[in-house]
């Protein structure tokens, strides 16, 4: 591979507070050789390939801790190549894959096949979970020690919450000794039961059973006291709601150790965006109030939440053309994650590097991955974009295999133009 | 263009029935003043019209009914439509047929109308974006029951001579009720002032929010009420813990004729049927005519739906 020279850029790398007109070098090997203001066609060697940004922005390449692939068990949702090319489009070239396949991933064959699979075909970076219970039924842990060693970033549910608190307990016991990440979906059963949407106003007209916020205080305030007993890697997936930040910052404040993302989705759509029943926004978590949206972006402002997920959970028609109750959960969204994250900047709501330190560096760290920085000798991993540009999302345009995106014909401000996985130009928008 | 298209908007009805939530003003007070007209007809010797000659009304029940079912039969036989009734309890749906399916292939029959009872709330929306002909809600799990209101309205105007300016307590499962829903938005629509009663774990979120005061106790919400509505009390309340028992719930929720003195003195009793005697209602007082409206809105509510499938009916 000839040395490229990126030049002309605007470089934001949160990992090294960089924010400046400049450079960027990859060499022979794909990996970053020098960042910085200096670096211009000047320094060039005869070799090098030089790329003009054109003023445009670039970052490290986006990490999705939470993403679905829909291989071994729903191929015709989603399959390793058709997320590659959705996920490459949208800036991100590492994704965190869920385990909630069929069958599940929760022992090591099928770590070793998901691991095969995802070599062959992926043009990304995968990092595949593992289920924290066997066949995620909430009663035995899975092997965290021999998955871990097969190549296992983290162990989770999903979108099952161990309810047991006593299997919780010794979960994280085990798990603080293995020294592995628990990623838990929060949300208690009995709370939540039949529940489809946000308890409230909503809930009421709808004519649909709700998910009381309490649902997911009430576990995350256990796991917290776990925590205490039983220190170890733990991850809330996502949270939805106002009353759990109070929580989470009671316990950052006592200075506990833990991480907490939310989705893009909770982000920017708020229960109202529901109307007549639109089975493509029954998301878990769900939708909340405009109260507890505008809470979340508060609380990764105030570095309470960490990350910012896609939650993409691809869904075919038939899963979705249903009365609510009987549809799917869940919608695509690894290719709008950046642009909807962009929205955030565009009305005020965000610092530009905040949102791409939740979308790099952060998920990196919690994974412990030498991924989603600049730094001298890192993977040339790049997503470069264009902040302005405006375009309108139609499904059919989107790359993943299945349509069911939540934010269906709505105007966005910032597209992604050019994503590097380890030094090659792997997504060019022209 | 855009003028054009507005003015022919408020000419022709919406399609469909789907719920009061959609319903406008003169919509429903032009159903009440149609159904008044069927009223006498029912009440005569010859109740049969031609209106509806020639067109096909689809009954399709996905969940048990017997007076709803049973009104919308005989309301479209009156009017001359040829009506089919299809109970989908334990057929299609169980082979693995989707609603959509089910809905494809009626309307591949042509239809004119169909009315639909299901036990999903936003069932009828979806239906009504699938098919060409109206679709009018016969229920829809704990969302709507728009012609149950309807029926309750006309029933309330034909002994009261109005609505406005009412008071009318809805008393009983708020939680899980559609016919309280859809109570709600009409009643509040035509002017009266509703209270709601019912135990706290009975009582939906943010039920105020629907433009209600809400009350747990009878005393205080049946104060100076017109019009006391009761609600079924579903058996399967029990588990779950909603309520402790029947015997406690019909201690403090129950309508006895010592609670309806809290209300006016010429308070009128209603309930949508079918009765829980002694859980939700005292069985002498729903038995009062003087008292108890429930066969009146039994007969009513043909009416009702002889009037909504005239509207509805595709032109």
């Amino acid at each position: 591979m000839r040395e490229k020279i990126l030049i002309n850029a605007r470089i934001i790398d949160p990992s090294q507070k960089l924010d400046c007109i400049g450079g960027l070098v990859i060499d022979a090997n794909g990996k970053i050789k020098a960042i910085g203001k200096n670096i211009d066609n000047k320094i060039a060697s005869k070799n090098a390939e030089i790329i003009d940004i054109k003023k445009n922005i670039l970052i490290p390449g986006i990490v999705d801790m939470k993403t679905f692939v829909g291989e071994p068990g729903y191929e015709y949702k989603e399959n390793f190549r058709t997320l590659s090319q959705a996920a490459l489009a949208g800036g991100v070239t590492s994704v965190v894959s869920m385990p909630n396949t069929k069958p599940v991933i929760d022992n090591v064959s099928m770590v070793d096949f998901i691991m095969r699979r995802g070599r062959d075909k992926a043009k990304i970076n995968i990092y595949p979970c593992a289920a924290l219970t066997k066949n995620i039924d909430g009663s035995s842990m899975t092997e965290f020690g021999l998955l871990s060693s097969r190549g296992i970033i983290g162990f989770t549910d999903v979108i099952r919450t161990v309810q047991n608190t006593s299997i919780m307990a010794r979960v994280m016991n085990y798990a603080s000794d293995m020294g592995v990440l628990i990623m838990q979906h929060v949300q208690d059963y009995e709370l939540s039961k039949d529940g489809l949407v946000n308890e409230g106003e909503i809930s009421t007209r709808l004519g649909l059973s709700g998910i009381p916020t309490i649902a997911e205080k009430i576990i995350i305030e256990r796991d917290l006291s776990l925590l205490e007993e039983y220190p170890c890697r733990y991850h809330i997936n996502q949270i939805s709601s106002m009353k759990s930040l109070e929580v989470i910052k009671k316990n950052k404040l006592n200075g506990k150790k833990f991480t907490v993302g939310v989705s893009i989705n909770n982000l920017s759509l708020n229960e109202n965006d529901i109307g007549d029943f639109k089975t493509f926004l029954k998301l878990s978590p769900p939708l909340r109030s405009e109260k507890d949206r505008v809470a979340l972006i508060n609380g990764i402002k105030d570095d309470l939440i960490d990350v910012i997920v896609s939650d993409h959970k691809p869904e075919d028609e038939e899963s979705k053309r249903l009365p609510f109750s009987q549809a799917a959960t869940g919608a695509i969204g690894v290719e709008t994650l950046l642009p909807l994250a962009l929205e955030l900047y565009h009305n005020e709501s965000l610092k530009l590097s905040k949102i791409i330190q939740s979308l790099t560096i952060n998920p990196s760290k919690i994974l412990n991955i030498k991924k989603g920085s600049l730094k001298k000798g890192f993977d040339a991993d790049i997503c470069i974009f264009d902040l302005n540009k405006p375009w309108v999302i139609k499904s059919d345009e989107l790359k993943s295999k299945s349509k069911n995106t939540a934010i269906e014909s709505r105007k966005l401000q910032g597209k992604v133009l050019m994503t590097f996985l380890n030094g090659e130009l792997v997504f060019n928008q022209q | 263009m855009a003028v054009i298209k507005k003015t022919k908007a408020i000419k022709n009805y919406p399609k469909h029935l789907l719920g009061i939530q959609n319903l406008s003003f003169s919509e429903a007070k032009e159903i009440l003043k149609q159904a008044k007209e069927y009223i006498k007809l029912n009440r005569s010797n010859s109740k049969k019209l031609d209106t509806l000659r020639g067109k096909t009304q689809i009954n399709l029940f996905f969940e048990p009914s017997t007076r709803t079912q049973s009104s919308f039969d005989l309301a479209g036989k009156r009017l001359g439509a040829d009506v089919m009734t299809m109970n989908i309890i334990n057929s299609a749906l169980k082979k693995g047929e989707t609603l959509i399916d089910t809905a494809m292939t009626l309307n591949a029959m042509h239809p004119d109308i169909i009315v639909i009872r299901h036990q999903d709330s936003g069932a009828p929306n979806l239906l009504s974006q699938k098919v060409n002909c109206s679709v009018i809600n016969a229920g829809d799990g704990r969302r709507e029951h728009p012609t149950q209101a309807l029926l309750d309205a006309l029933t309330i105007i034909d002994r009261k001579g109005k609505i406005e300016g009412l008071k009318i307590a809805i008393c009983g499962d708020i939680l899980h009720s559609r016919v309280a829903r859809s109570n709600i938005y009409l009643m509040n629509m035509l002017g009266a002032e509703v209270n709601v009663i019912a135990p706290k774990t009975l009582m939906p979120k943010s039920i105020e929010k629907l433009g209600v005061k809400s009350y747990t106790n009878m005393k205080k919400g049946l104060d100076s009420c017109d019009i006391v509505m009761m609600l079924r009390l579903q058996n399967e309340r029990m588990q779950g813990s909603f309520l402790p028992s029947k015997r406690e719930y019909y201690e403090y929720f129950g309508l006895t004729p010592e609670k309806l003195k809290f209300a006016k003195k010429n308070a009128l009793v209603m309930h949508p049927g079918p009765m829980n005697r002694g859980v939700e209602i005292d069985t002498k007082l729903a038995d009062n005519i003087n008292v108890s409206l429930v066969r009146e809105q039994v007969e009513l509510g043909v009416a009702i739906r002889m009037a909504c499938l005239k509207i509805y009916c595709k032109k």
